[in-house]
């Protein structure tokens, strides 16, 4: 497998990103801090993926960065055929009720930059015969929820976004997998107190590793967040009005 | 965005005491530590040693800054995030035929931890410590800078940090060579021995032919059977009388909830240590043995903390001088049992020479360790006549388990203590770097 990753050097995208190094991926790594990237690099060669793990930058708030960075990759990598995107960024809902312009950075990091950083992964997978786009989205999308309201709206509207690839571009040999993470303890989720089904980070690369290795459009992790959010989803709407969840 | 703390529960091993924390959690542990007071690492020290001094002043953890930074397969060099734990470490390397120069006796424990705690294993009496290993560290110290330090570079901050508790910066990097192996799996022997005089002199015998020893011992026979045990060796297998697989990753069970108090009651414990003592009813046994099995028995058992029940539980370790053979070991384990002391684990070990650490634990003589549940007023005061004892014998005690010793006890068996705080007010005078053992043990301020 011959993989960019972009988001690699924290949380759930830096366990993943080790996953595929110990069984030997060729991995190219892009986001926000190239010095942070370089050390993951050193990490992940390591701990077995081929030397040496190129970097480049690339930041979802600059979608005049996505070419360049993908470009690079495919020249390191002479070409590659999965592309995962762990990165993100996550704010509380009253901060961003608050500060309009945090809602608005949020808003298009998970919505707009993550989805043209997609379609310029997409216009560059499909002509080699189409390979994996893994992209984490959330279960904050799947309801309209008081604690997550701007957050689960962009997810939501990722989540729509990469269901409709799946269904245009499978036949093509595009595998589209759409991750709903539910609670995982990583560093952007320290400061709230985990729920009882909270995942590590490791385990859940563990499932969507295999999510990708199948080419599941779909996958959750946890997977207890699979039966939780049937319910959440099919909650009347006088009950949503009445829990904080 | 600057990162923020957030509240949480801390506490040691022992679960005693709790401290209602404000952590600085982040994969950037430079960032973490720029106002942070304290680090702390997985928290398997067992009393106060990695607790903030008060309950508003941050703590960073440093679990999240876990990368390996540079490996060198000619020479075995490592450099690695503070925050990487030993588990890792053996995760990447023990199947390609590496371990780390010294391991104590969890694979729970961040390198930074290993660096402050200065842990020793084993191997004590033939390699020494982790920190007579360690060639470089990175430290954020008091005033925000961030500094190299080794022995040619601020050899006294380095020589200071390495066993000083975290108390003298923030250990940000550490650098050490990893050792080659000639297999992943162990050759282990074990004893049986029936008393101390036997179980001390079999140490002393081990000690020369083998690079790994340790003793158990049940620590409530008395009498004749004073100090009787299991002796345990070991060195590493050679590649032909191992199994050609690699050690699996073994399963971990999880102790599910807080045990009652009732659970450690005098004849359970009574029961434990014979069983244990029983259970290796061949005088002697050899054979292949799990690296995880040999290493970290315990480790086996997840939160085991949680047998001991809601009070906590603490460990006692000191090690003795050999004065008059035998004599100082004995009159501890007398000593333990006539003040009403009761243990579940008790782990004998010689040490071998002291190490370059200013405040690190082991010298020559004896390390005794023991376990036992925290009661609100017979702990201490067992703890009292321990150290009374202690000092008489011109020894000391672990700080990475300690909970109880009062501050003139602790200073009368540390002439070192002078020398360490003078480095610790060179670089931090305002004393900026504690925790509630320092503020404890050291008289720094709350």
């Amino acid at each position: 497998m011959k993989a960019v990753l972009f988001g690699a050097s924290k949380g759930m995208g830096r366990a993943l990103a080790r996953l595929m190094a110990a069984r030997g991926d060729r991995l190219f790594l892009i986001g926000r801090t190239p010095e942070d990237l370089e050390r993951s690099a050193r990490d992940l060669e390591i701990r077995g993926a081929p030397t040496p793990v190129m970097t480049a930058f690339c930041d979802l708030l600059k979608p005049e960065s996505f070419a360049p960075a993908l470009d690079q990759a495919e020249r390191e990598l002479q070409g590659f055929d999965t592309v995962v995107v762990t990165a993100g960024m996550f704010a509380a809902q009253e901060e961003m009720e608050t500060d309009p312009e945090l809602a608005a950075r949020v808003l298009a990091a998970d919505f707009t930059g993550t989805v043209l950083f997609c379609e310029e992964a997409r216009r560059r997978l499909l002509p080699t015969g189409g390979g994996t786009l893994c992209v984490f989205s959330s279960v904050a999308g799947e309801r309209g929820r008081k604690p997550v309201i701007l957050y689960g709206a962009a997810k939501a509207g990722l989540s729509k976004y990469l269901e409709g690839l799946d269904h245009k571009f499978r036949a093509r040999g595009l595998r589209t997998v759409c991750v709903k993470p539910g609670f995982v303890k990583t560093g952007m989720t320290a400061g709230l107190k985990p729920p009882p089904m909270a995942g590590e980070p490791e385990a859940v690369a563990r499932r969507v590793l295999r999510a990708i290795d199948r080419g599941r459009p779909e996958v959750y992790a946890p997977a207890a967040w699979r039966g939780v959010m049937c319910i959440i989803r099919n909650l009347p709407r006088f009950v949503m009005r009445k829990i904080e969840f | 965005m600057t990162l923020q703390p957030h509240r949480s529960k801390l506490t040691g091993w022992g679960r005693f005491p709790v401290v209602d924390g404000l952590v600085l959690k982040s994969e950037d542990l430079p960032a973490a530590t720029e106002g942070a007071t304290l680090s702390r690492g997985l928290g398997r020290s067992y009393g106060d040693s990695s607790l903030p001094a008060g309950a508003d002043l941050p703590v960073a953890d440093a679990t999240l800054a876990d990368r390996l930074l540079g490996f060198d397969p000619a020479s075995g060099m490592l450099r690695a995030e503070a925050g990487a734990s030993l588990f890792e470490l053996n995760r990447v390397f023990l199947r390609r035929g590496w371990f780390v120069p010294v391991s104590p006796g969890t694979q729970f424990v961040t390198l930074g931890g290993m660096v402050a705690s200065d842990v020793h294993g084993k191997n004590h009496h033939v390699d020494g410590c982790f920190g007579e290993h360690v060639r470089g560290l990175k430290l954020r110290v008091a005033d925000g800078r961030i500094i190299e330090c080794s022995d040619t570079a601020e050899q006294e901050l380095f020589r200071a940090t390495i066993g000083g508790m975290g108390l003298t910066g923030h250990i940000l990097e550490v650098e050490f060579p990893m050792r080659q192996i000639p297999s992943p799996w162990i050759w282990g022997e074990s004893q049986r021995i029936e008393d101390l005089d036997l179980m001390v002199a079999g140490l002393k015998e081990a000690a020369r032919e083998w690079p790994m020893t340790v003793g158990w011992i049940d620590c409530l026979a008395r009498g004749a059977k004073l100090g009787r045990g299991i002796l345990m060796k070991g060195r590493w297998a050679r590649a032909d009388e191992a199994p050609k697989k690699p050690p699996p990753l073994k399963g971990r069970l999880r102790v599910p909830f807080q045990f009652p108090g009732i659970a450690l009651c005098k004849p359970n414990m009574k029961a434990f240590n014979l069983a244990y003592y029983w259970k290796h009813i061949q005088r002697v046994r050899r054979g292949i043995v799990h690296p995880d099995a040999f290493f970290y028995p315990l480790d086996a058992l997840d939160d085991w903390n949680l047998i001991y029940g809601r009070r906590g539980f603490t460990q006692y370790q000191c090690v003795l001088p050999h004065t008059d053979g035998n004599g100082p070991a004995r009159r501890f384990l007398e000593r333990f049992v006539s003040a009403g002391g009761m243990g579940f684990l008790c782990v004998i070990k010689d040490c071998g020479a002291e190490g370059k650490g200013m405040l690190s634990f082991p010298r020559p003589g004896i390390s005794i360790a023991m376990d036992f549940p925290i009661h609100p007023t017979k702990t201490p005061a067992l703890v009292d006549r321990l150290n009374e004892l202690v000092i008489a014998e011109g020894g000391r005690i672990y700080l990475t388990k300690d909970t109880f010793t009062r501050p003139e006890h602790f200073r009368a068996m540390e002439p070192r203590l002078e020398a360490f705080n003078a480095v610790r007010r060179k670089w931090d005078t305002k004393v900026r770097i504690r925790s509630a053992q320092s503020v404890r043990l050291l008289g720094d301020p709350a």
